[in-house]
């Protein structure tokens, strides 16, 4: 199991356990995280599971592609780091992941 | 946009038909099928421009996994196929309008208003409106409701309006782009605000307005809005945020193009028994608290309610049989099966 971090806007954090091969997305659904709604269930469609990705893993979780840069036009504060959760694959490489939740979905 | 036979919401009358279909995604598609083997003719209302719904909208290129007997379909070959599937029972279609109001008549029957000012009377109302209605989405800017509809709109009525205003469109997409040329030769200034200096829209829309920054006759700005000022609603300056640094742009008029949300919509209104946001039906009929309106598809709810597309056509077809007792109260329905019933075959133009 691989370990993954959501830190929410006022600080407060939750630590997961996630299988490898799901999405962060997925990860985050399953354990009732705020604030990662998910409306399009995962199709890279819809921008309601933006998280910033800490810096400090920015190189490991990797850039988004095009459909997904794309569809972060869609998103409220978008930033350097920003990913859609639902485009992040765990991978045991990921273990201890930290990411933030935005204040904001669209 | 109205499709074949219908006429303009202006100019329309009032239309009498068997069942209205609100919603033309997978399931409401299908439910005209259903109905039309037991007689009844729909007519079908969608909000979007386009039959698909989420299919056609939201995924028209992903495949999907769990259609019985397709091993894989694109959402949109999906919707092509039933378009395709339902073509004998000769339903009419109304594109681009919202159904607002739903009201029973002394008569018994349902009596709709769409948003365009369309009047439908109908037997049966087939609510199919999966994840509600699409509407645009409002960027999360501290008190941005209040200008609604007076400084900040989401679609152009009047482009006059907007002549000799300070406007600021704001999105990489085809509707911000669009906009942007259309608007920018009666605003007073048009500000094209976008969060990166990559555009969506058509490589063309693009260009030409590369080219209307280069004369500076629009002003091209890569960053992020912050912050909305004003008094009563009418707007007086954004603050948006750039790699620059943060600054304040004199606005009188914004277009936000964030692309589009769901949302239930009129739906809460019509006096249905909900749960949580979702239509409560029984599972016999799939009909709501109200008889002779039914709920199909993801916008229901019951004890072990799944979101899937095969589940809202086999509540299609158990809607339809409920349907026909209303609809046609004195005929007896014998069930039927497509392979060998040569009635059900002539329906569907078999020959």
């Amino acid at each position: 199991m691989v370990k993954l971090t959501y830190i929410q806007p006022d600080g407060t954090s939750q630590t997961v356990e996630a299988e490898p091969g799901v999405t962060v997305m997925e990860a985050a659904k399953l354990n009732d995280i705020a604030g990662i709604e998910a409306e399009c269930g995962g199709a890279c469609a819809c921008a309601t599971c933006h998280v910033y990705v800490d810096p400090a893993w920015v190189e490991k979780t990797g850039k988004p592609a095009d459909i997904e840069e794309d569809m972060l036009d869609f998103a409220f504060d978008v930033r350097p780091e920003s990913r859609l959760s639902c485009q992040i694959k765990v991978t045991p490489e990921l273990d201890g992941l930290t990411v933030r939740v935005p204040a904001k979905q669209f | 946009m109205a499709l074949d036979d219908m006429p303009e919401a202006a100019e329309a009358g009032t239309t009498e038909i068997d069942a209205i279909v609100i919603g033309s995604g997978p399931v409401g598609l299908f439910a005209v099928f259903e109905l039309g083997l037991v007689d009844i003719k729909s007519l079908v209302i969608d909000i979007l421009g386009k039959p698909g719904g989420q299919c056609s909208e939201l995924y028209p290129e992903k495949p999907i996994y769990d259609i019985p007997a397709l091993p894989t379909v694109t959402g949109q070959e999906l919707t092509d196929r039933l378009m395709e599937q339902i073509k004998p029972f000769g339903a009419k279609f109304v594109f681009g309008e919202r159904v607002d109001e739903l009201v029973r008549g002394e008569d018994g029957r349902f009596h709709i208003k769409t948003d365009a000012g369309r009047a439908v009377i109908a037997k049966v109302v087939v609510i199919a409106a999966g994840g509600g209605s699409f509407t645009p989405k409002r960027p999360p800017l501290e008190g941005i409701e209040v200008y609604e509809g007076k400084s900040v709109h989401y679609a152009v009525r009047r482009m006059e309006d907007l002549r000799g205003k300070d406007v600021l469109v704001v999105g990489g997409g085809d509707s911000a782009l669009d906009w942007t040329l259309n608007l920018a030769p009666l605003a007073k200034s048009l500000t094209l605000l976008h969060r990166r200096d990559e555009f969506r829209g058509a490589p063309h829309s693009v260009e030409q307005m590369r080219a209307l920054v280069a004369e500076g006759r629009v002003r091209l700005i890569i960053g992020q809005m912050t912050k909305l000022d004003g008094t009563d609603g009418e707007l007086e300056a954004v603050t948006v945020k750039t790699a620059a640094g943060e600054e304040k742009l004199p606005i009188n008029a914004m277009l936000p193009f964030f692309g589009l949300t769901m949302k239930l919509g009129p739906v809460a209104h019509w006096g249905l028994n909900l749960n949580e946001n979702l239509i409560l039906v029984d599972t016999e009929r799939f009909e709501t608290s109200e008889k002779g309106i039914f709920a199909i598809g993801d916008i229901n709810w019951y004890p072990g309610k799944l979101k899937l597309i095969l589940s809202g056509f086999h509540e299609a077809a158990l809607m339809a049989q409920g349907a026909h007792k209303i609809v046609h109260p004195d005929k007896k329905l014998l069930f039927q099966y497509t392979t060998s019933s040569s009635s059900l075959q002539k329906k569907l133009g078999v020959k």
